[in-house]
């Protein structure tokens, strides 16, 4: 079982959501799309759903070509930031909805939803209206609405965006393993880099209609082909900055912040580097941290973590430290960056080193 | 802490209270005052108790306007409201069409009760009007001055034409409201268009459905101005509803007491009836 996608470009008028693209997804795997919004992330499972053509291009599903079939007849179910469940049907009837039209008997029908229902901790609730439910209910509904059938491509389109915290937290966790033990693909669509790291699988950074990069999640992490793929997979913001290699030494351009470093096999140059904010803390991180020196801009505490913005001498820096520092806007601090973290990339913006 | 009482704000609800005392609560007292009255002029009152409701209620003249009452707003009802919801179906949802859709569809909304009534009196006469004629050319008798079948045709149909567009913009912002996803979803279970909108745009509908309804059947059941200009009640009294009967009866006939008394008695049926359709419709919605 694979889903592959050839050379899709999709236009609406003169405007091009998606970008000749290419990608394959292959059976039992969760797969990420990670992208700001108006990235094509939802317009790339539209296609993969059916529910939308292609401008060019062909969609192949299990090695045959599924461009232009019907959304009905690929078996594929969908769950949307929006919890769409049928309003005046229980909560039993809308899990079986997708399963009434196939003509499955009733005591399997029975049989199937109540296992679902079970699996998402719907089981007291069967005889209720959507309405009568919370949020987390109702997006728990749609999704075992989306499981009690077996599709082959399951799509989710940022399916917690609509949640508060806690219980997409609580979702978010439960969601792998509704997953496991199942012949499909599953496509995840979603804004956050956090959800992406959590489930794991396979991750595809978007940026403005384009695939930037794809690979397993925690690969398209640590090593992004490009300046692009990490600003996407990374939140607080990286921060970027133009620095110069001379020998072992290299230098921040625009601030006052030097290090030396053996194990970058650069030619001497201009080069830029991405820090991810998490690499630059209140203490000293890792065997090869450096000094930088800041005027506190804005210290915010969020839950166990602060996130301090300062700036150096001429630009503006993001930093997240584990635990809580409080810090005075105004006043100056002592921050280390943690060098074995730094990723060096070149004039084109392509990752050229990553120790 | 120490409370100083100073009630003083009350000043500020007077005003209020005087506009709302000399617009409703006054009149309807004058109207009370003459139902449990009788009176022969100057300001000489004597108290009749609950006379003339009894008279009202047993008249079988009232039975009869009240009957052609609610003929009249059960048909406009079961004609207007899934006419409209049919209409807005078939409107486009988005592009250049919605506007002029929607401009086309307050039309005639915007034209004065009385006018209608005349534009359609003219129109539906059976020698000049271009309905009238037209209809006797197409070899249907067709008269609605004279024959009460073509006076009820002719009402129905001018409500139909006047108030149709309410049930359809109504309808229509309802289903504007409904996300794509739902449609999405909907196909994806392979659900037929009769489903979608049996499960999907008709209990999304639900509430504006219930304005609709209610605004309709309160304006069609005090309905007076287009029927008094189209057929001044006639033939005889087939198309006097119960407002045209209460003028008659007050202003033609002058008998105060009872069409005070016929007053109260059609304000607590318009009351009664919304009450319990609104509680009927929303029964659901409270028990969350």
């Amino acid at each position: 079982m694979s889903l592959e996608l050839k050379n899709i470009e999709k236009k609406i008028g003169f405007e091009t959501h998606v970008y000749p693209t290419n990608l394959k997804l292959e059976k039992n795997t969760i797969n990420i799309l990670l992208g700001s919004t108006l990235a094509g992330k939802t317009t790339l499972m539209q296609i993969m759903a059916g529910l939308d053509k292609p401008t060019s291009g062909e969609i192949w599903f299990n090695d045959k070509n599924v461009t232009g079939m019907k959304v009905q007849k690929r078996n594929v179910s969908m769950v949307y930031q929006q919890f769409i469940n049928y309003p005046n049907f229980s909560v039993y009837e809308n899990i079986a909805s997708p399963l009434k039209i196939t003509g499955i008997k009733d005591d399997e029908i029975k049989e199937r939803v109540g296992k679902v229902a079970e699996l998402l901790k719907l089981s007291g609730m069967l005889n209720k209206k959507p309405n009568e439910l919370s949020g987390g209910q109702q997006q728990r509904t749609a999704l075992a609405r989306a499981l009690v059938k077996d599709s082959d491509l399951i799509l989710l389109d940022e399916p917690l965006a609509n949640l508060d915290f806690k219980l997409r937290e609580e979702l978010r966790e439960e969601l792998p393993k509704l997953f496991e033990n199942r012949e499909c693909i599953v496509v995840y669509a979603t804004t956050e880099p956090s959800d992406a790291l959590l489930i794991g699988g396979n991750t595809a950074t978007l940026m403005e209609g384009k695939i930037i990069q794809y690979g397993k999640t925690i690969e398209v992490y640590n090593k992004p082909v490009n300046l692009n793929s990490a600003k996407v997979f990374s939140d607080p913001p990286i921060n970027i900055s133009d620095i110069k290699k001379n020998g072992n030494t290299f230098s921040l351009l625009k601030d006052n912040v030097k290090w030396k470093t053996s194990n970058v096999n650069l030619k001497d140059g201009n080069y830029k580097v991405g820090i991810r904010p998490h690499n630059i803390t209140t203490y000293k991180e890792g065997n090869n941290s450096i000094e930088i020196k800041g005027k506190i801009l804005i210290s915010e505490l969020s839950g166990s973590e602060s996130l301090i913005h300062f700036t150096n001498s001429n630009s503006n820096w993001v930093s997240l430290s584990n635990g809580t520092h409080q810090m005075n806007v105004g006043q100056e601090a002592k921050l280390y960056m943690n060098v074995d973290e730094f990723m060096y990339f070149d004039q084109n913006n392509n990752l050229v080193s990553h120790v | 802490m120490n409370k100083t009482i100073n009630q003083k704000a009350w000043f500020f609800v007077i005003p209020v209270f005087i506009l709302v005392a000399f617009n409703a609560v006054v009149p309807l007292m004058t109207v009370v005052n003459y139902a449990f009255q009788e009176t022969f002029g100057n300001n000489v009152f004597m108290w009749e108790g609950t006379r003339w409701f009894k008279q009202i209620l047993r008249s079988e003249r009232f039975h009869a306007a009240l009957g052609r009452q609610f003929l009249f707003t059960g048909i406009i009802l079961l004609i207007q409201i899934p006419l409209g919801i049919a209409i807005a179906l078939s409107m486009p949802k988005k592009g250049i069409g919605v506007p002029i859709c929607l401009v086309l569809m307050s039309m005639p909304l915007l034209i004065p009760w009385n006018v209608v009534g005349a534009m359609w009196n003219i129109f539906a006469l059976p020698e000049i009007g271009f309905l009238g004629h037209t209809l006797n050319d197409l070899g249907f008798d067709y008269n609605f001055t004279q024959q009460i079948g073509d006076a009820w045709f002719t009402t129905i149909l001018m409500d139909v034409w006047h108030w149709t567009s309410l049930v359809v913009l109504l309808s229509y912002a309802g289903l504007q409201s409904i996300q794509p996803a739902y449609y999405q979803a909907a196909e994806i279970d392979g659900a037929s268009k009769w489903a979608i909108f049996r499960h999907i745009e008709l209990p999304k509908m639900k509430k504006v459905l219930t304005i609709a309804i209610l605004l309709r059947f309160m304006d069609s059941f005090m309905i007076y101005t287009e029927p008094f200009v189209l057929t001044g009640g006639g033939p005889g009294n087939a198309t006097a509803f119960l407002s045209i009967d209460l003028v008659k009866m007050a202003l033609g006939q002058f008998d105060l007491g009872p069409a005070a008394a016929m007053s109260l008695i059609y304000f607590f049926i318009v009351l009664l009836v919304c009450w319990i359709f609104y509680n009927l419709m929303m029964r659901n919605e409270e028990q969350k």
